[in-house]
């Protein structure tokens, strides 16, 4: 039971965690082009694509429930462990000063001087659909992926992802609404750093199980991995960590 | 149309953006499970050998990526 709780919980958090960065980075473009040429469009593009993903979750959560177990924790397994250790291989370099962190507010100016301005209002803009609508399935899938592959363990996990997931949506929705800027604020590379470290845990796992691997502890090794991971990855930001040009080279 | 086009793009995107990084993720992958489950004092050791591995590509290629970086920027 206890075990049973770990593995839902793990899969609510990495859920929630990874749809909060995605959903900031889709706000960010849906409030652009809100500003720039009008709501409707921008508002309706992006809840025609949250109601196709939230289609897709379905279709493909009930489709998985009739693949043998094994093969489905391999494959699945095996893609997430190539997009976690992604995002987390991303995360250290941007701890460790190697590549520029993400600005939302830059992105958000970006996408408003790459949107022409409305002169009169149309009654159907196309632009700010196609736009909202674009991000957020670009942004979306990911987070379809993540629901459908953390979901992956076992048949009570869809619940948990989804309404992870749902809970994110929700609280930037939230805090869309009354901010009405970019949630420049939020961690967004803590994030990633803690999703990585969650992801990729779950796709070793996985991979293992599937693999017909023998894990010490059985589903306890689950924690064991993230801890494993968390500490390695802190390893590696110090090792890779922009270093000052020292005395010595700047003399030469 | 072109937006069926970028989807596609960015879900390749998703998995991977360095083919090196994601090769040998794939390539440990395969190692362990065709070789591993045949040496049968191993066994207790598996999922740890796999975990293992793939935090060392993990390293491996984040210190490439800086030292690489780094002689960019200060050659």
């Amino acid at each position: 039971m206890v075990i049973h709780w770990a593995h839902t919980g793990s899969s609510f958090l990495a859920s929630f965690l990874a749809s909060l960065v995605e959903c900031v980075e889709a706000l960010t473009v849906v409030l652009a082009v809100g500003t720039v040429r009008g709501w409707s469009g921008a508002l309706s593009g992006a809840s025609t694509a949250v109601a196709l993903l939230l289609a897709m979750v379905v279709v493909l959560g009930r489709t998985l429930t009739h693949l043998p177990l094994h093969a489905l924790q391999f494959f699945v397994g095996i893609l997430l462990l190539l997009f976690g250790l992604r995002w987390l291989r991303k995360a250290v370099l941007r701890a460790a000063g190697q590549i520029p962190l993400h600005d939302e507010q830059a992105a958000f100016t970006r996408s408003k001087a790459s949107l022409p301005r409305l002169d009169h209002k149309h009654r159907w803009d196309r632009v700010a659909f196609a736009s909202a609508f674009q991000i957020t399935m670009l942004e979306g899938i990911e987070i379809v992926f993540i629901v459908v592959a953390v979901s992956a363990g076992g048949p009570g996990l869809l619940p948990a992802a989804s309404l992870g997931a749902l809970a994110a949506l929700a609280l930037v929705i939230l805090l869309g609404l009354v901010l009405h800027r970019p949630l420049a604020a939020v961690p967004e590379n803590t994030l990633k750093f803690a999703v990585g470290v969650l992801l990729s845990a779950f796709g070793t796992f996985w991979t293992g199980e599937g693999a017909g691997l023998y894990w010490p502890g059985a589903d306890g090794s689950l924690p064991g991995l993230v801890a494993g991971y968390f500490m390695v990855a802190l390893f590696s930001v110090a090792l890779c960590r922009k270093r000052p040009r020292s005395t010595a080279t700047e003399s030469h | 149309m072109g937006w069926i086009k970028t989807i596609c793009k960015e879900g390749y995107g998703l998995f991977v953006d360095d083919g090196g990084f994601a090769s040998a993720i794939l390539a440990w992958v395969s190692l362990v499970k065709l070789v591993l489950s045949r040496i049968p004092l191993l066994h207790p050791w598996q999922g740890v050998v796999l975990f293992v591995g793939l935090v060392a590509i993990l390293v491996a290629s984040a210190v490439r990526f800086s030292r690489r970086n780094n002689v960019n920027t200060h050659p």
